[in-house]
């Protein structure tokens, strides 16, 4: 498979095009993060709903390259009912996985895994990383 | 014929992003690496032979620079770039000039350089920021510019060639009419000074401000030329070594501009560079320069238009700059593609956020052409646009 090929997998642009949990809510039990990679406006705010140390839901909205909104999407998907703990492990095996580090193939992340492309374009990583950096920042000291 | 002059393209890359930074022809490292092994030393202090030699490198630099924009010598000032010149002019001139209630003309074709230092003026002295209404072309013309000028006007700042459109603003008529009602004038040329001659005393604005990164010379250095009396007239805005004259324990004077502006150790080697740039686009000409590129961009264009699903924003311009979007492509999902290929650009807001408003769109791809390109370079930065539309096109 090509780079581009790999880069671009049929899920991502699936998830682009027809994203799952996208449009924010307002329920007070959310808590709310917002980021924006100023130098391409790629801009992403994700909200988490935990309860019990469960996350119960998971929602995004924002702008961005098909990279960046599908990866809101499907972080979403990854995320839900996962508890929190193991929601931090998948973060950070999935930062790992993005950067062309070591990672644990075994553990599960879901659609996640087809970003692995984004390694070989370094350029990339940040609008791989915006949505997930919401959805870390939304969990924090829950 | 110029690409032997330029290491990095041994690469084989495709540098389409000279509008970001130029590369630098191997005589200006050559140049650079001279004065480090041979004469690396400060300059305006040493007593020695080696010091001298320094400093007459470092001050005939700033004569040659000057000559390059037909500025008196003394009207140069070495800055870190041009974003340090426009902030000295407004941090300096302007807080010092502007005062509450007063107008400052802008355009949206401003960098984020020369429209945050004046963002700033604005707030400190509640003054108000007017903007010259762009053409739907996205051009300004001088009836736009009269029509927001006042009697309330006290400075006019503008690009002289747009980073994103790569339009020439007419910066003659403006700054005459400007200076018929008293107003000074502060110019970004950073864009301009790369690809077109330049003469401050025909143009007879007040203030220029350029990069050498984006004209073969190194980073870390760039100009600001004021008219003399100006220059005199204004505070420093950093202190220290090498900028004053007589230092006492509660006071202390100052040195004529250029060098009140220039404290500190300045970046000696990359002033070195920077005049063997200069002199390495004059041996080219710059109407040569402006001319190769403007044949370059009209191959572009006109290829460009044959391709659907290409929208180009700038297709009239007159600089080596091309604007555009692939209908349905985000610009960074585009940029992989040409990156893939070796085809380097930007994709983004170019540091210019209004302007990119102003288009309606989130980001724009740019493709900027300088003298080391070649019909070939645009001939596989096509391939790469068609390449980019038809991946894309399969989902």
């Amino acid at each position: 498979m090509s780079d581009l090929n790999n880069l671009y997998r049929q899920v991502i642009m699936d998830h682009y095009k027809n994203p799952r949990n996208k449009g924010l809510v307002g329920d007070a039990n959310y808590k709310k993060f917002h980021v924006k990679n100023p130098s391409c406006g790629d801009d992403i705010t994700v909200q988490t709903k935990v309860a019990d140390g469960t996350i119960q839901d998971v929602k995004h909205d924002g702008t961005g390259c098909s990279i960046c909104c599908s990866s809101a999407s499907v972080m979403s998907e990854t995320l839900m009912g996962k508890k929190v703990t193991e929601a931090e492990d998948i973060i950070d095996n999935y930062y790992n996985m993005i950067k062309g580090k070591e990672y644990d193939e075994d553990l599960d992340m879901g659609d996640a895994i087809v970003y692995s492309g984004v390694a070989n374009f370094p350029a990339r990583v940040k609008c791989a990383t915006v949505a997930w950096q919401a959805a870390e920042e939304s969990l924090k000291n829950e | 014929m110029y690409k032997k002059d330029f290491p990095v393209l041994n690469k084989g890359i495709t540098y389409l992003d000279s509008g970001a930074s130029s590369l630098k022809p191997s005589i200006v490292m050559e140049a650079m690496n001279d004065y480090y092994n041979n004469y690396g030393v400060n300059v305006h202090r040493g007593v020695y032979e080696i010091s001298h030699i320094a400093t007459e490198m470092y001050e005939a630099a700033r004569e040659r620079v000057a000559g390059f924009i037909n500025a008196d010598t003394e009207e140069v000032v070495f800055t870190r770039g041009a974003s340090s010149s426009l902030n000295i002019v407004a941090s300096s001139y302007g807080l010092a000039n502007v005062n509450e209630g007063d107008e400052i003309i802008l355009s949206e074709l401003e960098h984020h350089s020369h429209l945050l230092p004046w963002q700033n003026v604005a707030k400190v002295k509640k003054a108000k920021l007017v903007y010259i209404p762009l053409t739907k072309e996205g051009r300004i013309t001088v009836d736009n510019f009269k029509s927001v000028l006042s009697d309330k006007t006290k400075v006019v700042a503008l690009t002289y060639v747009s980073n994103v459109m790569g339009y020439v603003s007419p910066l003659d008529e403006i700054i005459n009419i400007a200076h018929q009602n008293e107003i000074v004038v502060s110019v970004d040329a950073a864009q301009a000074a790369p690809h077109k001659k330049i003469d401050v005393k025909k143009l007879d604005c007040d203030f220029l401000s350029f990069s050498a990164h984006k004209m073969c010379g190194p980073t870390g250095v760039g100009v600001l030329y004021g008219k003399k009396e100006l220059l005199n007239s204004m505070d420093p805005i950093e202190f220290g070594g090498d900028m004053n004259d007589d230092v006492g324990l509660y006071d202390a004077t100052f040195k004529d501009a250029p060098y009140k502006f220039e404290t500190g150790t300045m970046p000696i080697a990359e002033v070195i560079g920077f005049k063997t740039a200069v002199e390495y686009l004059e041996s080219i000409g710059m109407d040569e320069i402006q001319r190769h590129e403007k044949t370059l961009r009209d191959y572009a264009v006109e290829k460009m238009l044959k391709i659907d699903g290409v929208k180009v924003y700038n297709k009239d311009s007159e600089t080596g700059i091309l604007a555009f979007n692939i209908e349905n492509v985000h610009p960074h999902d585009a940029a992989s593609v040409f990156d893939k290929n070796g085809v380097c650009l930007r994709a983004g807001h170019h540091c210019a956020q209004p302007l990119v408003n102003w288009l309606g769109e989130v980001a724009t791809l740019r493709a900027s052409f300088y003298i080391y390109n070649t019909k070939e370079d645009v001939d596989k930065f096509i391939e790469s646009v068609i390449e980019a539309r038809d991946f894309f096109g399969q989902f």
